[in-house]
């Protein structure tokens, strides 16, 4: 049970943060049609910015600074760069987001080095935010922050007692990414401006003629995006490890959260997130393959020794978003919640 | 874009030059391929050689993709790579004794296996065109790649699997000891190919994927399925993207699973469309490149990969078609006797371009020299001068020669971009003039 709970709390919390990443890129294709392949480099470039002003300012000030700094070179990159191909047409629109992202990899490697960077999180986030306590005896029950030592051991040998502790950094995560929902949310359906950038999605002809600068929004939109990438890669950065090859592994699955969610769609979006998510994580914890499947089946497997019939769950999860992927386009390829065909 | 591939092709048919002009151009190439072994003898050279021909077939199979069908593909190194494994088993079939094929053949081996793969895992990626065309690619690509590290049986794992190409029996005297052998092997299959893909393009299948390219909805308009066209152009691909692979297995004699990896996917993006995706030789240029670029660039800086990125990117905004359409604009004005009027701006742009590089180069090495100056000393020598990492005026002075370099450009840039339209304009004048449609 308390594998369960804690498995859950973690594929939501990564679900999450996949969330945060993959709401500024639908946010920025629903609008303008444009893949930004350089989405997760922007996540990377966060957590790049964000360690190097956390070790003068310390964590906090980073965590509001570097989404900002990100925010406004990806106005810039837009301004100047996809500005110039949006008349091309889409294709260079992507490659000129590939060329982004290959640059921006050689710029940390040239900026940062090679291996990874020392980026820990603040203090306060450090320990567990609380622990689950599975004892036989009085059930299951939750302390705030880490248990003492005594809680999690018994004088009784008959009595199992086991804690697990649910990470600081893991819970700031889910909070900072249900504030950003929250805000998104208020921000789109509340606000003036929220409401420009939601006619402009549909219609951007009519938007301009009424005297909005469709162009600025656009700026304004795909800065927002990277913003809430950079935000995660502050994130994430410290939760995980940062180093270069953060883009490259969390870069494939953003776009497969996009293409199940259905494309252009923030619903979509939200729900593909948490189901990868929690999908990894449990598929992470579980060791079972299948000849642990066949065997009490009763079939005798004679070429036990064979790999594919071997590969645990857990070793197989790295692909599970992918496997998605190709089953979603199969049965329904529209995605979860999209609403467009091909 | 098509109406400028098409145009010069239309009017040199009109004038009965088509087939003088078509053999010259794939005689010079046959001629090309024979001597260049003979002008670079070194070891290095012809094993370079080797590689040029292998990456022609696979950025020529790519632009099938690209450039003819508007696909954007993340995820071509799949059928390269697979085409490589299948081929270095086949290769250990020939060495065991239980393939009964002449080495000869293995190319094609691999041929086959790309196009299985593609028939296989085309059908899921065609299903969309355009960004999830391209978003699908991508997710194929991390597929293989993961799945290369999970079945060592296959894959051979972290070190990959590797073959000996000597293992047939000679013929004639031909064992593919030799790197020369394997050279002319090479360049036989590169010039088979090239011709079968550059006559794909003229079959009514390679015409009706330009269509899908521009104009979807019509093409389905007119009865056609754009699935599938894309589908059965995605397979031929294939088929040559293995052929390619085929061509490696020999040449180097190893799979590993970087060959199906994400970063040899994008370099043939990124070369293909330097080379330039809109004309059919264009891929051949980026293929050149490619082997010159990971060959001999890396050599002369280690951050060459950040020039290429901003190489590319430049060219994205300013010559989408690559330098391939750079060649034949020029040619265009060339053939209208303008081009004169061009030398002094190219000279000017040239200028300003290099006096960019040199500052930004400066800025580039130093910053990389920083991040490894605990291990060499603070200073680095660059074209001739002696920079520090420490000294402010070092710093200051790469800075300033690259804004200055920038202005400049950008100042040519301008007057040069009123004269170039001018230019076009006044051949648009004289081609209506010419040829009223």
């Amino acid at each position: 049970m308390e594998f369960f709970t804690i498995s859950m709390l973690n594929g939501v919390s990564y679900g999450l943060l996949l969330f945060l990443l993959s709401s500024g890129l639908t946010l920025i294709f629903s609008m303008m049609g444009v893949l930004n392949f350089a989405h997760a480099s922007f996540y990377m470039i966060g957590a790049y910015i964000a360690y190097s002003i956390s070790k003068v300012t310390g964590f906090w000030p980073a965590l509001v600074v570097a989404p900002v700094i990100v925010g406004i070179l990806g106005a810039i990159f837009e301004r100047l760069c996809l500005r110039k191909v949006h008349k091309f047409g889409h294709v260079p629109e992507l490659l000129i987001t590939f060329g982004l992202s290959f640059v921006i990899i050689e710029l940390v490697l040239l900026v940062w080095g090679r291996s990874s960077v020392e980026f820990p999180p603040p203090e306060i986030l450090r320990g567990p935010a609380f622990t689950l306590i599975n004892s036989s005896l009085s059930g299951l029950h939750l302390v705030s922050g880490a248990a003492p030592p005594a809680m999690c051991t018994s004088a009784d040998a008959a009595v199992r007692v086991v804690c697990s502790p649910f990470p600081g950094t893991r819970a700031f995560m889910m909070l900072v990414a249900l504030a950003m929902l929250v805000a998104l949310w208020l921000l789109l359906t509340r606000t003036r401006i929220g409401l420009v950038i939601q006619s402009a999605l549909t219609h951007p002809e009519m938007v301009e003629s009424l005297g909005h600068n469709v162009p600025r929004v656009f700026m304004l939109v795909f800065g927002a995006g990277s913003a809430l990438a950079g935000l995660a890669g502050v994130i994430g950065g410290t939760t995980f490890v940062t180093e270069p090859a953060m883009a490259a592994s969390v870069g494939p699955v953003i776009f497969v959260v996009v293409v199940v969610g259905g494309m252009g769609s923030l619903a979509g979006a939200f729900v593909a997130s948490l189901l990868i998510g929690i999908l990894q994580t449990f598929a992470v914890a579980l060791d079972y393959s299948l000849v642990n499947v066949l065997q009490p089946l009763g079939i005798s497997v004679g070429a036990a020794d064979h790999s594919l019939l071997k590969l645990t769950i857990s070793q197989v999860a790295p692909i599970l978003p992918y496997l998605l992927l190709v089953l979603m386009l199969i049965f329904r390829p529209k995605g979860l919640l999209g609403t467009r065909e091909g | 874009m098509e109406a400028t591939v098409a145009r010069p092709a239309e009017v040199a048919r009109r004038a009965g030059a088509v087939p003088a002009a078509r053999w010259l151009v794939w005689g010079a190439f046959a001629v090309v391929l024979l001597v260049a072994p003979l002008l670079f003898p070194s070891s290095l050279g012809r094993s370079m050689l080797s590689q040029v021909g292998i990456a022609i077939v696979a950025c020529l199979s790519y632009n099938i993709l690209l450039g003819q069908g508007g696909m954007l593909s993340f995820g071509h190194a799949v059928y390269t790579g697979l085409g490589t494994f299948v081929a270095v088993h086949a290769l250990l079939g020939i060495g065991n004794g239980t393939l009964p094929i002449p080495v000869s053949l293995i190319p094609l081996v691999g041929g086959v296996a790309g196009m299985f793969f593609a028939v296989l895992l085309g059908y899921v990626t065609t299903k969309k065109a355009g960004t999830p065309f391209a978003m699908i690619t991508l997710g194929i690509g991390e597929l293989v790649t993961a799945m290369a590290l999970m079945v060592p049986e296959f894959f051979g794992g972290e070190g990959g699997i590797s073959a000996n190409r000597t293992a047939g029996k000679p013929f004639l005297g031909i064992t593919y000891g030799p790197q020369i052998q394997v050279y002319y092997l090479l360049a036989v299959y590169t010039f088979a190919c090239t011709a079968a893909m550059y006559a794909f393009t003229r079959t009514p299948l390679g015409r009706m994927l330009n269509a899908v390219r521009d104009n979807p909805e019509r093409v389905e308009f007119i009865g056609y399925s754009t699935q599938r066209v894309r589908y059965f152009s995605f397979v031929i691909a294939g088929f040559f993207a293995g052929i390619a692979g085929g061509m490696y297995a020999l040449n180097f004699e190893i799979a590993t699973a970087e060959v199906v990896g994400a970063g040899r996917s994008g370099a043939y993006l990124l070369f293909t469309f330097l080379g330039g995706a809109t004309f059919f030789f264009g891929p051949i240029i980026g293929g050149v490149l490619m082997v010159l670029g990971i060959g001999l660039f890396s050599e002369l800086t280690k951050a060459w990969q950040l020039y290429l990125g901003l190489i590319f990117m430049f060219m994205v905004m300013y010559a989408p078609g690559g330098i391939a359409s750079l060649i034949m604009m020029n040619l265009r004005v060339a053939a209208h006797r303008k081009l004169h009027r061009l030398w002094g701006w190219y000279a000017l742009l040239t200028a300003g371009a290099l006096v960019m590089l040199a500052g930004s180069a400066a800025l580039i090495e130093l910053v990389y020299h920083l991040q490894l100056g605990a291990t060499s000393g603070p200073t680095l020598q660059y074209v001739g001068m002696t920079l520090d990492i420490g000294a402010a005026s070092s710093w200051l002075g790469a800075l300033a020669v690259a804004a200055i370099g920038l202005a400049l450009f950008e100042f040519v840039r301008r007057r040069f971009a009123l004269a170039w339209g001018r230019i076009q304009s006044e051949i648009e004048t004289t081609m209506t003039f010419k040829e009223p449609s």
